[in-house]
């Protein structure tokens, strides 16, 4: 019954997203009131028959409800409740759900934080909006169902893969979608903006909040992704450039480039088909990562089970979605305006030509990763491309990006000045240096690649030292200087902050980790890093779905004692797959790990061992939970918190302005 | 007329997108096309005192069918070999990859021999010579002891009559 | 005496066995150069894995037929040139540079030579065809309400 229920609410989400497609559009094209008002509550109506559907899938996982195709694939009694309901998402029909759940959630957000806005403006958003979901909900219904029943019922499900038994997926992919799916409203603020004609500074200072939080969900999903397959797969790599992370990287790199992008619109009302553009591109690339992950086009671990048809239906889509919103742009590009002034050094042309950078960036991985693709369809042989291209091509591209964001975060709006740039910074260009180029020898490994990753961070360091010393300076007590600096200028130099310390971590690790594959007999000890780790023994326990074989580890750094590690060797009872969890001491300068290999025979207890040495891998995750924070400081910025009723009237020019409420300080 | 060319180049990917759902980006053709067969010397599976050696082949057209007991798409194509050992066209000679001699031994009286010889590669070794990546592959030599195709997966009737036949028929005129 | 004997060499295996963990492989230095090596090569049976990382059986054969070779003194350059000739580029994850190539190596240089390009070109031909609009006053002060900034006149 709960199935069938779900699927009918998917069947009827379906019809009232073609009326959320279809009418309010009409009624803005002809300035019809009626029609345009049935935006906001048909979006409603669309997030309560999803979110039915979702529930009703959810009952399913969390009752067990075998009959039901999906449910049995990937789920099973012995299974936690917590990943039963994570289980959800855990299969490509599940998952659609998921995306098509979270872009109701988005729409109905947008319904509700819009009093400000232009009814067409809405009308047009909440539209586009709707579009997009009906192609999500037809590809569900015609070809990933996932409240297909299966008869007779299995007495018992198939489990869970063991890899993603874990709390990264309870979070992970919901995080991910956040962000993913989050850009289809930068995308749907553009698509309204070209089909009504007015492209302004208002409509990027519109687009802004709403892009910058999808990207801080964004910068979540992918940092937790590669946090989960750091301490998941059992031998310390946190990024693969495998097609699917890359699917996921080139709408974080777009993404930031529209986030910069929009500040200069906002600002100057300048390159605004450019950032129309990048608001397409964004989205076009979630898109087209759905596409590749779940087509069978390119081969990933992270994969979904390929299936041609739905690749051709997915590609349709993605034709018929990016397609006319290209045409579109193309057609109505010669009624953008050029915008306001500015010089060529100064805060906005360094935005741009951060774009420019961030752009290429996201389109060498787009090539790096499709260039098997191409290279296969014309004939011309099979081809890798894998870490040794990414790594040897992004380096020096963020490098030059780094490069840039130290001036651009000092560089005045409009009109600024190169030679005075550098004589503001060169003092800490030049401590940059000599600490870049002294700590790997303090440190007793020196390579190129370790200085040029600390010079990086230190620059990003140097440049907001001085930027905060000019802000901060001049009379008054030093409290109400700080107070009057905008959040929205914080949030920047945390961000940056944030990718400071994520190189940091990055630069580290490589630099400095170190690996052990040894065999250990009971009360043999390995050095790593410093630290000595012995092996205890090992011992059998069970846990709720599985059997395993758990070590003990002791691990003493100069006698004293660290910690204990237990890292297990588990067996699933109902896959019987056998899967290695690692043990992790964390600490905010070294993480130490360690996973089991196999039990030597004959050997009396022997284990082989892998111990690692990971010093400052938590910046990684770390500078990245960073960026995000600096960008929900952005926008908590008061500029945005602007009261929708005073607002609506001030722009209908119907309340006498009174000089409304003055922030002190500069905006950013 | 810059503002079509992100349209356009959008319109080239689909295309690529496309032509690439066509594609098995599993299937790696090999690079020994064309090139002498790699030579080697190996116990027969029922006489493993003796050797086989790939050189006796010269002068003939033959086909090496790279197999193992342990291999399910291996009993796939075990009755079309069958079919074809009785026609006599060409000799089909086997490869006992990463297998033992008993194992593979039982696997032919379960299923029939339709192997002039079976030489055994226990540890791969030839295997890895040949570029073998999986089970089963089958190598069509000439009479030079050049590699001329090599079949990736089971042999059916299908590949078997449009590809791997009328190959044989040709190098076997020469 | 025979029994302290016993004793003795029933106590051997504890106090024998407990030392340093010796490396699970035979020749440490040997072993790093593999999986430096086999790093960079394609595991051609798994989801986009490496020859170093993966559990595959052809794997673990082909890391043993890496370490033979290296023992038979073969250079890094010639055990890459020996996996390509049996099994073509695409074990490399590193792709050559070739003519098949060039597109993949130089497009993101070339991209980016091209976007700067244009970005300079674009800045240099908005200085001159971009007017300042002055704004009333009465524009000023709504402006300056919308945006929440102190009252001043904009250019």
């Amino acid at each position: 019954m709960i199935p069938e229920l779900g699927h009918f609410s998917l069947i009827i989400a379906l019809f009232i997203a073609i009326s959320l497609g279809v009418l309010p559009i009409l009624g803005a094209a002809r300035n019809n009131s009626v029609l345009m008002s049935m935006a906001r509550p048909l979006a409603v109506g669309q997030f309560l028959f999803i979110v039915l559907a979702f529930a009703a899938l959810a009952y399913s996982f969390l009752h067990d409800d075998f009959s039901v195709r999906y449910v049995a694939e990937h789920s099973n009694s012995q299974l936690p409740m917590h990943y039963r309901f994570a289980a959800i998402w855990g299969g490509h029909s599940g998952s659609l759900l998921l995306w098509v759940t979270i872009l109701s959630v988005w729409t109905v957000a947008v319904a509700t934080f819009s009093k400000h806005l232009p009814e067409e403006m809405v009308a047009r958003v909440l539209g586009v909006m709707g579009l997009i979901a009906v192609g999500f909900l037809l590809f569900m219904l015609f070809t990933s169902d996932p409240f297909i029943r299966l008869l007779p019922a299995a007495s018992d499900g198939q489990d869970l893969n063991p890899l993603l038994q874990d709390p990264g997926l309870v979070i992970h992919p919901p995080m991910l979608y956040m962000g993913y799916v989050g850009f289809s409203v930068a995308f749907s603020f553009a698509i309204a903006a070209l089909l009504g004609g007015k492209l302004d500074a208002t409509w990027a200072r519109w687009s802004r909040p709403w892009t910058t939080v999808a990207w801080v969900f964004l910068t979540c999903g992918v940092m937790l992704g590669s946090w989960w397959a750091f301490y998941e797969l059992g031998w310390g790599g946190w990024w693969f450039w495998d097609p699917v992370e890359n699917a996921s990287f080139m709408p974080w790199l777009v993404g930031t480039a529209l986030i910069h992008s929009l500040a200069v619109t906002e600002k100057r009302g300048a390159f605004k088909s450019w950032t129309v553009l990048l608001a397409i591109a964004a989205f076009s690339l979630s898109l087209l990562g759905t596409f590749l992950v779940r087509s069978g086009v390119l081969t990933s671990v992270h994969s979904f089970a390929v299936d041609p048809k739905r690749g051709v239906f997915i590609l349709a889509y993605l034709v018929v979605v990016i397609g006319s919103s290209l045409l579109l742009f193309a057609w109505r590009a010669p009624k953008i305006g050029l915008g306001g002034k500015f010089d060529i050094i100064s805060r906005e042309s360094m935005l741009l030509s951060n774009n420019v950078l961030l752009s290429v960036a996201a389109a060498a991985v787009f090539i790096g990763t499709l260039y098997p693709l191409f290279m296969d369809a014309l004939g011309l042989g099979k081809l890798s491309v894998g870490p040794p291209y990414f790594d040897a091509v992004f380096v020096p591209l963020m490098a030059l990006t780094i490069l840039m964001m130290g001036f651009g975060a000092l560089a005045r709006w409009k009109q600024s000045s190169m030679s005075e740039l550098i004589k503001r910074v060169r003092w800490g260009f030049v401590a940059a240096a000599i600490l870049a180029i002294l700590l790997p020898f303090i440190f007793k490994h020196w390579t190129p690649m370790i200085v040029l990753g600390l010079l990086m961070s230190f620059w990003i360091v140097a440049s907001l030292v001085v930027s905060l010393e000019q802000r901060w300076s001049g009379d008054g007590p030093f409290i109400q200087r700080v107070r009057s600096q905008s959040l929205s200028y914080y949030g920047m130099h945390l961000a940056h902050l944030g990718v400071a310390v994520f190189i940091i971590g990055v630069t580290v690790v490589n630099g400095y980790q170190t690996e052990r594959d040894v065999r250990m007999n009971v009360g043999d000890t390995v050095d790593s890093g410093g630290y000595v780790f012995r092996f205890d023994g090992v011992r059998s326990i069970t846990g709720p779905n599985y059997s395993a074989e758990e070590a003990h580890l002791t691990v003493t750094r100069d006698g004293k004692l660290i910690t204990a590690l237990l890292p297990q060797k588990r067996t699933y009872n109902v896959s019987g797959m056998p899967m290695t969890k690692a043990a992790i001491d964390t600490d905010i300068f070294r993480d130490l790990y360690v996973s089991m290999g196999e039990p030597i025979p004959d050997s009396q207890g022997a284990w082989s061992m892998r111990v690692y040495y990971k010093p400052f891998v938590v910046w990684i995750w770390g500078g990245c939970l960073l960026m995000a924070l600096g960008g929900v400081m952005a926008i908590s910025d008061r500029r945005y918190r602007i009261h929708s009723r005073k607002a609506a009237l001030i722009a209908e020019g119907k309340q006498p302005v009174s000089g409304g409420m003055a922030t002190q300080g500069s905006p950013s | 007329m810059t503002r079509f060319w992100p349209f356009a180049a959008f319109a080239a990917l689909v295309v690529f997108l496309y032509i690439g759902l066509g594609r098995d980006p599993h299937e790696i053709p090999s690079p020994l096309i064309n090139k002498p067969a790699p030579t080697f010397t190996l116990p027969e599976l029922y006489k493993p005192a003796q050797q086989f050696s790939s050189q006796d082949m010269k002068g003939q057209v033959w086909l090496l069918n790279v197999w193992a007991s342990w291999c399910v798409s291996c009993r796939e194509e075990h009755p079309v070999l069958m079919e074809l050992s009785q026609k006599h066209i060409v000799p089909v000679y086997g490869l006992d990859y990463k297998d033992t001699n008993v194992q593979g031994e039982a696997w032919l009286r379960e299923g029939g021999d339709p192997y002039t010889l079976v030489a055994t590669d226990a540890n791969g070794h030839v295997g890895i010579e040949f570029g073998v990546y999986g089970v089963p592959e089958t190598y069509v030599i000439d009479k030079q002891g050049v590699i001329r195709y090599k079949q990736i997966g089971a042999i059916t009737h299908e590949n078997l009559q449009q590809k791997i036949l009328p190959l044989v028929a040709e190098l076997q005129a020469k | 005496m025979k029994y302290l004997l016993i004793l003795l060499i029933s106590l051997l295996p504890a106090i024998s066995y407990a030392g340093e963990a010796k490396d699970m492989a035979k020749d440490p230095v040997l072993e790093q150069r593999m999986i430096h090596l086999t790093q960079n090569l394609r595991c051609l049976v798994c989801q986009n894995e490496s020859l170093a990382a993966s559990q595959a059986d052809l794997a673990k054969d082909l890391r043993q037929e890496v370490r033979d070779k290296m023992k038979q003194g073969m250079t890094d350059k010639e055990i890459i040139a020996f996996m390509v000739s049996k099994y073509g580029d695409f074990v490399l994850f590193d792709p050559p540079m070739q003519r098949n190539t060039i597109l993949l190596w130089y497009g993101p240089f070339g991209l980016l030579l091209i976007g700067l390009a244009s970005l300079v070109y674009q800045l240099r031909k908005r200085r001159k065809s971009v007017l300042e609009v002055k704004m009333s006053a009465e524009e000023a002060q709504r402006t300056a309400a919308l945006l929440n900034e102190p009252k001043a006149p904009q250019t």
